[in-house]
């Protein structure tokens, strides 16, 4: 016994140690706005110096990029550590950062989760490496999402902005055109269901992220942030104009009743139940490695819009970030850079994913891409004309991965029951609010 | 001594005839100790943090702790969710619990009675799926459930039908009940059946020189013999339901409107900690759902022995 | 005599039931058509999974090549996690093991002062929830520093309250109280007893008392999945769900046929060792339920 007392009392000092050595770095990355900038000159210092960081994601080039990283910088070891599948890894993180230990140097970030950790001082600001002014390498939607205040907090590696992916094989078949605005999306959707039952125009189950991205694009702003003072809305204008539209695919059962991402939902898409799909510039790849029985049928449309004019939104998308435990901050950050503002964006697109640069966004190689899975489409076209037509000034809330933790138990009844989506929202936003409240914001509701 | 309920004080160590040094009578911590020292790193230590915990509340963003004394409790008490997943575990358990005994009783029965053709086959094979870890099960069974290309699919192609749903909210809680059977009537089949083995013979003996069939032997011999371990296996699955997270946690991936964060008890607590952050209020859950199982457990107990013949 | 003989003979050994064994075998149905699911569909690649029903087997027979793909999947972490998972289990279930036999001996055949407290408190433990204790451990332990090391899985599953019941329920019947006092008065000591005399009365106790820790820890994964946050760490169990949920989300991976495989090579090591030793812990389980 006394063995294992005296080695728990050795974590236990190792774990205070790790503490200090957080605490010295932080204070070190103040997070005073005005003094934060600084210059990239430590970066490439800890470059030079080497050494070891630890490098959280999920991403699928992850493991190919970590490579090359080490091949490029032999003297830097970079463990890379799948911890989980975005929610999961959120998860671990947080509980990381709690315990004071454990968490990784470099951590993948969805846009959406980035407020959370950002305002609760859990992640560097790379200003202080003089990263602020890479913003006109990135598009503009995307920059927009790694800031935080006056704080950058992360690079962003891909984007999402959104389009129609649509089988054009039971399109064809049916007699329906490319809707181009959502009535005729909802057109469509009957008369395929009506000419085949057993086919359907898009799948939907209730996915807050989906949600979200659908009321950005028709206008709605249902969040709005200053400092600790949350406001939440939904009943906006633009939710409504996006809940009034949707829930007629809802009321009319014209939504395939397939969960997303299970294995029936790969099949579904595979041999044509689910016709279509309104998501984010990251989705070739998942065709082309999960779907293969669809290769050759699939195409790419812009994203249908309430008055014809082009407007899109973005879906997901991820930034890497400096987590603040860190023992190496500025090596850290030169993996970040590396990764996203140098030679390892070429291994990413080449997995499949769409980048936030826009030298690799307007690039002739990039944009004029035949790609064989679209039956020669230069789907990249489409893609990356929607990532320019991103509305503006969208804002997550500082705890979005709660709230959408919660989603299922509210709003995502209305998909279950068909109460219509303004009442599962209403519900949404009273959980929202209440735990907003709970947790030191003072949140009221629009 | 034939039944008490479970966990009976044993047979109390007859008395040792000297006690001749006080030190003497200490020895049997050397054996005690070191189980009661990790016992209390891993039992009492977490369940007096736990209370500790459940004294404060402590803002995860903004603002500090402060201490509460029993609002926390006042508020699950008064918490919709607790209650809404509470009642889903005791129908749960009200409906579960009671078939998995039974197919677990008639199969014990069935393989004891020495009438069933190559009983030690079926004794092996009913009890293999406790071998199969709870996650496995779920996942595995989650396949199978799939309504559009699971064998749930297949079945409803061979009727012509779509009447078979395992995934619908109305259908679910039997879906996952029915996971839980598969993975535990062997596990409590071999309880009894272990209990059945060691009933002396002369009680048959005496049945059946009173002319008992088969049918008044099991009604008036067999069930009163084993009444201790039927017993025991029903504080273990009234535990085990209130415990419910495993399966439904895993299912909820497939249907996560179906199955919310609060759908079990276990589930709201564990949400609470590691979505909301909420550890304060989800220690106060644990406690109080802790404090409920062990009273409803020691009920069950005490009807089970007084019953004893 | 010869009457009672044939009544005798009629109880104990009667007639094989053809009605009774239709009816078990429908429910032994039951219980194999899951398994017999998961066997065939590990036979199938990805694809085929995707378009093949569910009890016919797929194109092409990718047994082998599924099993190959699990164990060198991502650098051969299927391996590790294997690994990982003996390691828990013999560390874990075996020193729960030890632990409960020591303590449930001591109980059974000495009387101590604070006796009766050890009895309420491991009681009040049995019907303590230990899923609800697994919060307050986690911060207890993050605070020591503790999760995220193999000891946080480790610790918790030295204490298995039902195996000290078992013991103990087994120690006060199979052990004579005349043996341990002939070897008091040989002049051996308490613990020289307890390893050289009392062990090899409790064999059957202690193979079902390992049986029962072992596929708790085998089968653990609430406690897992909250303390480690390294898959280097993770057990199987914990492993294969991440597999499962892999399939989700932007980059999204779906291995549904290594999550088949890796499933079915989970449970085969434990079906094994549940065969291999049926005898042994079943005449313990039938010795413990004696005093029930």
């Amino acid at each position: 016994m006394s063995r294992f007392r005296s080695r728990a009392r050795a974590a236990a000092a190792v774990a205070l140690a790790a503490a200090l050595a957080v605490g010295c770095s932080s204070g070190g990355s103040s997070s005073a706005p005005a003094a934060a900038t600084g210059t990239q000159d430590s970066v490439d210092a800890a470059l030079k110096a080497g050494g070891e960081i630890t490098y959280w994601s999920w991403t699928p080039s992850a493991k190919d990029q970590v490579a090359a990283f080490q091949k490029e910088y032999p003297n830097v070891k970079v463990n890379y550590v799948n911890a989980g599948t975005n929610k999961e890894e959120y998860t671990k993180l947080q509980n990381a950062i709690k315990a004071g230990s454990g968490a990784p140097d470099v951590a993948q970030i969805e846009y959406y989760a980035l407020p959370q950790f950002a305002l609760t001082d859990s992640l560097a600001d790379l200003n202080q490496y003089g990263f602020g002014s890479f913003e006109k390498d990135y598009s503009a939607s995307t920059w927009a999402q790694v800031k935080n205040g006056n704080g950058l907090y992360g690079l962003p590696q891909d984007s999402g902005p959104m389009a129609l992916f649509y089988n054009k094989e039971v399109f064809d078949k049916n007699g329906i055109a490319v809707p181009k605005t959502w009535a005729e999306y909802i057109d469509a959707a009957k008369k395929l269901h009506a000419a085949d039952p057993t086919k359907y125009i898009t799948s939907d189950t209730g996915d807050p992220g989906f949600v979200l991205s659908m009321i950005w694009q028709a206008g709605g702003r249902p969040f709005s942030v200053d400092g600790r003072n949350v406001k939440v809305d939904f009943a906006d204008p633009g939710v409504k104009k996006w809940t009034a539209m949707w829930d007629q695919l809802i009321q009319g059962k014209l939504l395939a009743p397939v969960k997303e991402w299970s294995d029936d939902w790969f099949r579904a898409l595979g041999d044509g139940t689910i016709s279509s799909l309104v998501t984010g510039a990251w989705m070739p790849g998942n065709f082309i490695s999960s779907v293969p029985g669809g290769a050759g049928k699939w195409a790419v449309a812009p994203m249908p819009t309430y008055d014809g004019k082009p407007v899109t939104a973005e879906n997901g998308g991820s930034t890497q970030s400096v987590v603040k435990q860190s023992k190496n901050p500025a090596l850290a950050a030169a993996f970040v850079r590396w990764l996203n503002h140098g030679n390892g964006v070429q291994p990413f697109i080449k997995s499949g994913g769409f980048p936030s640069t826009t030298a690799d966004l307007t690039s002739p190689a990039f944009v004029d891409e035949a790609v064989p899975y679209f039956g020669g489409q230069k789907i990249n076209q489409v893609l990356t004309s929607a990532s320019k037509d991103v509305a503006p000034g969208w804002t997550y809330l500082p705890y979005q991965t709660y709230a959408n933790s919660v989603f299922s138990d509210t709003a995502g009844k209305a998909y279950v029951n068909a109460t219509g989506l303004d009442a599962g929202l209403a519900a949404w936003q009273q959980a929202i609010v209440d735990y907003g409240n709970q947790q030191g914001f003072t949140v009221s509701a629009g | 001594m034939t039944s008490t309920a479970a966990p009976p004080v044993p047979a109390p160590a007859r008395p040792r005839p000297t006690a001749r040094r006080p030190r003497r009578k200490w020895r049997g911590w050397l054996f005690v100790a070191p189980f009661m020292l990790v016992f209390a790193l891993t039992f009492i230590a977490p369940v007096g943090y736990a209370f500790v915990l459940s004294l404060f509340r402590d803002q995860a963003f903004f603002g500090g702790t402060v201490f509460v004394g029993a609002d926390n409790y006042a508020q699950v008490l008064g918490d919709p969710k607790f209650w809404e997943a509470f009642r889903r575990v005791l129908v749960f358990l009200a409906v579960q619990v009671p078939i998995m005994l039974v197919l677990a009783l008639i199969a014990a029965l069935a393989i004891d009675s020495a009438r069933l053709h190559a009983a030690g086959f079926f004794r092996v094979v009913i009890f293999l799926p406790y071998a199969v870890p709870a996650v496995v099960a779920a996942l595995m069974w989650g396949f199978i459930y799939g309504d559009h290309f699971g064998l749930a699919a297949d079945l409803n192609h061979l009727l012509g039908t779509d009447a078979v749903q395992p995934l619908s909210p109305n259908w679910l809680l039997t879906s996952i009940g029915n996971i839980v059977t598969w993975e535990f009537v062997g596990y409590n089949m071999l309880i009894f059946y272990s209990a059945l083995k060691v009933i002396p013979k002369e009680l048959f003996e005496a049945a059946a020189i009173d002319g008992a069939g088969a049918f008044r032997t099991i009604l008036s011999v067999k069930l009163p013999a084993i009444r201790g371990a039927i017993v025991v296996a029903t504080i273990f699955s009234i535990i085990g339901s209130f415990q419910l997270f495993n399966e439904p946690n895993i299912m909820r991936n497939l249907v996560p409107n179906t199955i919310g964060t609060f759908y079990t008890p276990n589930m709201y607590a564990y949400n609470l900690s590691f979505n909301g952050q909420q550890y304060n209020y989800s220690a106060t859950v644990a406690i109080v759902m802790g404090v409920i199982t062990a009273v409803i457990a020691y009920v069950v107990q005490l009807r089970g022995s007084r019953k004893e013949m | 005599m010869a009457v009672l003989s044939k009544t005798q003979f009629s109880v104990t050994r009667p007639r094989k039931s053809r009605v009774l064994t239709g009816f078990m075998a429908l429910y032994l149905l039951y219980t194999l058509v899951p398994l017999v699911w998961l066997v065939i569909n590990a036979t199938k690649t990805q694809p085929s999974l995707f378009s093949t029903s569910g009890l016919s087997f797929g194109d092409s027979f990718a047994l082998f090549d599924n099993i190959g793909q699990t164990f060198t999947y991502n650098g051969g972490i299927f391996f590790r996690w294997l690994g990982n998972t003996l390691l828990y289990v013999v560390v874990g279930a075996g020193g729960a093991t030890i632990l409960a036999t020591a303590a449930g001996y001591g109980l059974a055949k000495y009387r101590f002062p604070g006796r009766r407290g050890v009895f309420a408190v491991v009681l009040g433990a049995v019907a303590v929830p230990p899923t609800a204790l697994a919060v307050p451990t986690f911060l207890m332990f993050s605070k020591m520093g503790l999760t995220n090391t193999p000891l946080a899985v480790i610790i918790p599953s030295l204490i298995s309250p039902f195996g000290l019941y078992l013991i103990w329920v087994y120690a006060a019947d199979a052990i004579p109280d005349e043996l341990l006092e002939a070897a008091r008065i040989d002049g051996a000591g308490e613990l020289r007893i307890f390893l050289t005399v009392t062990l090899r009365q409790l064999v059957p106790g202690i193979i079902t008392v390992t049986l029962f820790t072992m596929v708790q820890t085998w089968n653990n994964y609430f406690l897992p999945l909250i303390m480690l946050s390294e898959p280097k760490w993770y057990p199987l169990t914990v492993g294969l769900n991440q597999w499962s949920a892999q399939a989700n989300g932007a980059g999204a991976q779906p291995i549904f046929n290594l999550v088949l495989t890796g499933s079915l090579l989970t449970i085969i090591p434990l079906v094994v060792a549940f065969l291999l030793m049926q005898r042994f812990w079943q005449s313990g389980l039938s010795a413990g339920s004696v005093k029930q």
